[in-house]
């Protein structure tokens, strides 16, 4: 499958997903909204331009803003997380050049303590936009906090799950026949 | 929106297809229920004891009030719903083609109390603010005493909104019933909008704190009813005057 027929379908199964099942879950507490959907924005291909994916996250993140009638909060969580995406995968990428050996970020491609460390920092900005955007309609400090925490922890809970399950195995590209 | 709220609106319309026959069961009692509250206000209902009293209809026909009627209701059906967030909102199937006027916010309410208000209107699809919205208020009062104060939904549990500025002279206990107040701007007097669950006594105001179990469940909200209020822009103009000339 290619890469393009691949991240099609993702769009639609991870906007599916977070909308039917994740949404529809019955809350457990004020805190926790549980969230994966961004995670399509870190499986997007190293060969995306950033101005490319800034422009990919923001139409992925306007679909869902549409579903959940939210007037444009998870567009502007979506662009952040893919604007700061390269900057992350430059630091903790484990060699030089292995964005041009590996197709995607993952654990293969990344190691698994890069990574988590990468998806980490992104969900904790997502979650922090998204909560500070909220936050200033209504709520205390203590709220915002306790959000952002918790619902950064479901959030990695539910990534790990999935790359568990959903184990992408990475091919090793070189240029040397 | 508009467009999206069309796209939207056909995709949660398949989701609901299978979601709705999970719910039948609750939709069903929620309206036989209101069926029976209905039935019991019957004429035929009624008969006394006594044959020499007998009883009237008021032969006014329906279309004679028309000129007075307030409340217009549309029956529509929730196609999505989440209340697992801050501010949540459902999408009904209905729309300005089926005859649901637009621009406008209209109350919306369920077989068993109150849901929300409508805050967008599409061709086919509108979309509803609920009542557990961060941004929803609506006025109400005690059944009993008539005392009243605005509910609103504190985010934190989708089956408890909050009822202030009730004064402690009033004599509430818990169970009394929560309705819509007649000084409610979508709402007629006397719908159903929770009872009480808690007193919350703070020892540094006058006033009681109420939580409310809400009437509606929400989770499995199917069949509602749209309240389209004909003497609005009478109001409203009245009002605007008034406004205006502070």
């Amino acid at each position: 499958m290619s890469s393009l027929v691949k991240n099609i379908i993702r769009f639609i199964l991870f906007i599916l997903v977070q909308v039917f099942v994740l949404h529809q879950v019955p809350s457990l507490h004020k805190f926790i909204t549980p969230y994966l959907y961004y995670l399509f924005i870190i499986w997007l291909p190293f060969s995306m331009g950033r101005s490319a994916l800034m422009l990919l996250a923001f139409v992925f993140g306007l679909s869902l803003d549409y579903f959940l009638k939210t007037p444009g909060l998870h567009a502007a969580a979506c662009v952040l997380v893919a604007y700061v995406r390269p900057f992350l995968i430059n630091m903790l990428i484990r060699q030089e050049g292995d964005e041009q050996n590996y197709a995607s970020p993952s654990i293969t491609s990344m190691g698994w303590a890069p990574y988590f460390m990468m998806v980490f920092i992104l969900t904790l900005l997502h979650h922090g936009y998204l909560v500070f955007l909220e936050w200033m309609q209504f709520g205390t400090f203590l709220y915002f906090l306790g959000k952002v925490l918790a619902t950064t922890g479901i959030s990695m809970l539910l990534v790990l799950i999935t790359e568990l399950l959903f184990f992408r195995k990475e091919k090793f590209r070189t240029n040397t026949v | 929106m508009n467009v999206a709220g069309e796209v939207t609106g056909r995709v949660s319309e398949r989701y609901n297809n299978v979601e709705y026959y999970f719910k039948l069961k609750q939709a069903n009692e929620a309206l036989s229920k209101q069926n029976e509250h209905l039935l019991n206000l019957l004429r035929q209902d009624y008969e006394g004891a006594d044959t020499a009293r007998k009883f009237f209809t008021d032969t006014l026909r329906v279309d004679s009030l028309v000129t007075i009627q307030r409340f217009k209701y549309y029956e529509a059906k929730v196609v999505s719903s989440f209340v697992s967030t801050q501010n949540n909102y459902f999408t009904i199937h209905r729309g300005s083609s089926q005859g649901l006027p637009k621009d406008k916010e209209w109350g919306v309410i369920s077989p068993e109390g109150i849901a929300g208000r409508i805050v967008s209107v599409g061709e086919n699809f509108s979309v509803v603010m609920s009542v557990l919205n961060r941004q929803f208020k609506v006025n109400s009062m005690l059944k009993k005493g008539g005392e009243t104060g605005p509910v609103s939904w504190d985010g934190d549990n989708p089956h408890f909104l909050r009822l202030i500025n009730i004064p402690k002279s009033s004599r509430v206990a818990k169970g009394d019933t929560v309705l819509t107040s007649n000084v409610s701007d979508i709402y007629p007097p006397g719908i159903m909008v929770g009872t009480v669950a808690e007193i919350i006594d703070d020892k540094s105001s006058n006033f009681f704190t109420l939580k409310l179990k809400t009437a509606t469940n929400f989770s499995n909200l199917q069949f509602v009813y749209v309240l389209q209020d004909l003497q609005r822009e009478e109001r409203e103009k009245l009002e605007d005057i008034y406004k205006k000339s502070k």
